[in-house]
């Protein structure tokens, strides 16, 4: 075998670092004792104060948490009733559609969010988590319907034709043969969905209104205080919460894929 | 279970300007190993979907047992398909794939239970009924859709080109099976395909279908060696084929003259008068070849002196482009005998007679 050049190990060495440095800071000044940015010793304090003494924070993340998982949700049935329609039906503008709806995913999010607060207030919505939530379905909804829709195009649309033959009628064919064998696809779209509005930002900022801060805004407008250890405690927080999750959901999928 | 006779009549269909299938018209006996066969494009498998109800001609009927079908929807006729591409569902087991139907309409477990293993146990596969489509071979999976297919008992089962995704052995080896298949169970096969060897190895009676009409029915050996047009003979195996005009007809026994081979006597129970052009075949096989001028007293036999271009050995035969005196090519096989018939070695450039009876060669079409 080929030895591998110093220089790509070089390469490969300050790739990780760069990747992997802040968030090492990061762990580490969680635990610092002192709130400087010089370290002092070890403390748990932060994580003390994160999880007994911030309300603002958690009411924040129960914000986003119901805002997720309820537009992942939603976007998720939509956007997997949409693909396996697009993908079903034979009609008029059908490819026009298809392209259409991948158009949020490119566009820059701050014209997403521009022209969602144009909308809303012109429609006269009182801008709140119900906006929010709105807007979150809308941009979740390409990222569902492309999973989906990847899923069901790997399937010969003979497959529908043999249910049919089989004696299953439309609903039938949905529920036992369509969604089961999309379910991949399905379930991919709605944790793409759950972490694209965890994480979103610049659609939240313009959309939101009087007790509807999520978490990334309470973040940014805590850090605007000055940077708080307890955000530093947070992220650590989620950081193992996302490891986990990830880790299960591949298990799962490995579970269904065997099962 | 009892197979059920197919009659199509006048069936047309086009998509756009193409016209699929233009009036055909078939009646298929019950319980027949039917072939649909034909190039790709030539609307076999159309007819197939219309059949099974997957799609609607614009005109013509079909009629199952003398009914009507075509208002019915797919799982209305006593008609199932296996699709070409298997269409398993890759979420069930090989046993859900087959026991889908029976518990759509809700059938006691314990007896789906039954019904599944015994379609399993006739494809052979009744140890593999948890396995996941994914984990078959193409054979296993072409087996699985046979069984889904067949659980429902319909009186008609409809193949579309059910070996093509399979390698050359494997194909041989499914066609058997699915003929001891038919033989079991005796119910009408219509399989399409456009593989000719297929066709003629396994069916009852061929449909030999281009362009969307249907050139001849008849049984695989009709079809074979008395193609009824230039297509049919040039489809179906390797032949001979050349034009001439009648020169004189007695009884049937046809004289055709051409500008390649002087007079040729043919067969050809029908033939048309004096003077008409027409087309003529006869097969390699049929062409015997020698070194010398063969000795017979029989006056419906050609004979052709020609040379040997190109010997093509392969084993059992050899096949020799043979370039005539008139300038044509005759493609001759002669099969390879035990040592004691085995004539004298025929080499490249050799100057042989080729010999052919009236009887096995046939007039195809009028020439315009």
């Amino acid at each position: 075998m080929k030895r591998r050049s110093s220089f790509s190990r070089a390469v490969f060495i300050g790739t990780i670092v760069f990747l992997f440095m802040p968030l090492f800071v990061l762990v580490l000044y969680s635990f610092n004792e002192s709130k400087s940015g010089s370290w002092t010793g070890f403390s748990l304090r932060w994580y003390i104060k994160l999880f007994s003494d911030s309300p603002d924070l958690w009411r924040a993340f129960g914000n986003s948490a119901i805002i997720a998982l309820g537009s992942a949700l939603v976007a998720t049935v939509i956007g997997t009733l949409g693909a396996i329609g697009v993908n079903w039906y034979r009609f008029r503008l059908r490819s026009y559609l298809r392209t259409v709806t991948f158009l949020p995913m490119i566009l820059p999010e701050i014209i997403i969010g521009v022209s969602l607060l144009i909308f809303f207030s012109g429609l006269g919505f009182k801008l709140g988590l119900f906006t929010v939530f709105v807007a979150h379905v809308s941009f979740n909804l390409p990222f569902v319907f492309l999973l989906v829709l990847a899923r069901l195009e790997e399937f010969d649309f003979s497959i529908i034709e043999a249910a049919r033959d089989l004696g299953a009628n439309d609903t039938q064919t949905l529920m036992k043969v369509i969604v089961p064998m999309t379910m991949p696809g399905i379930v991919s779209g709605f944790l793409t969905a759950v972490t694209l509005s965890l994480e979103d930002f610049v659609i939240t900022f313009f959309v939101t209104g009087p007790g509807a801060t999520t978490l990334p805004l309470y973040v940014y407008s805590a850090i605007r205080f000055g940077v708080s250890p307890v955000i530093n405690a947070l992220s650590v927080v989620m950081i193992l919460g996302t490891i986990a999750l990830t880790w299960s959901m591949r298990n799962f999928l490995k579970y269904i894929a065997a099962k | 279970m009892i197979g059920s006779d197919v009659v199509i009549e006048n069936v047309s269909k086009s998509f756009g300007d193409f016209a699929a299938l233009n009036d055909v018209s078939i009646g298929i006996k019950k319980g027949e190993f039917f072939s649909l066969l034909g190039p790709s494009g030539c609307g076999k498998t159309t007819l197939l979907r219309i059949i099974a109800g997957f799609e609607q001609p614009e005109s013509g009927t079909v009629l199952l047992d003398g009914k009507d079908v075509l208002p019915l929807p797919p799982d209305g006729r006593k008609a199932n398909t296996v699709f070409q591409n298997y269409a398993l569902f890759p979420h069930l087991t090989v046993f859900e794939n087959v026991a889908f139907s029976l518990r759509l309409k809700k059938q006691p477990e314990a007896a789906v239970r039954e019904r599944v293993n015994e379609y399993l146990r006739l494809v052979e596969l009744q140890t593999h009924g948890s396995k996941k489509p994914a984990q078959l071979s193409g054979g296993q999976k072409q087996r699985v859709a046979i069984a889904r297919a067949l659980i429902n008992e319909p009186s008609v089962l409809l193949l579309d080109e059910p070996l093509s995704a399979l390698d050359a052995k494997l194909r041989q080896h499914m066609l058997i099976e699915l003929d001891a298949i038919h033989d079991k169970i005796g119910i009408t096969f219509i399989y399409v395909t456009h593989d000719q060897q297929e066709a003629l190895s396994v069916s009852d009676r061929i449909a030999v279908m281009n362009a969307g009409k249907v050139l001849q029915v008849g049984t695989p050996q009709e079809i074979y060696e008395a193609p009824a047009t230039d297509f049919v003979a040039k489809f179906i195996g390797e032949t001979n084929l050349y034009e001439g005009s009648i020169l004189s007809v007695n009884g049937e026994l046809v004289t055709i003259e051409s500008a390649e081979f002087g007079s040729v006597q043919v067969t050809d129970t029908d033939p048309p008068p004096s003077g008409t052009r027409v087309s003529w075949t006869v097969r390699p096989e049929k062409i015997r070849i020698g070194p010398d001028k063969p000795s017979t007293s029989r006056n419906a036999l050609n004979l052709i002196q020609g040379r040997v271009d190109e010997p093509i050995y392969s084993g059992f035969q050899t096949k020799f482009y043979v370039k005539t005196a008139g300038g044509a090519t005759l493609k001759v096989i002669k099969q390879h005998a035990d040592w004691s018939d085995e004539g004298p070695e025929i080499a490249w450039k050799d100057e042989v007679w080729l010999s052919f009876s009236a009887e096995d060669a046939f007039l195809v079409e009028v020439k315009g």
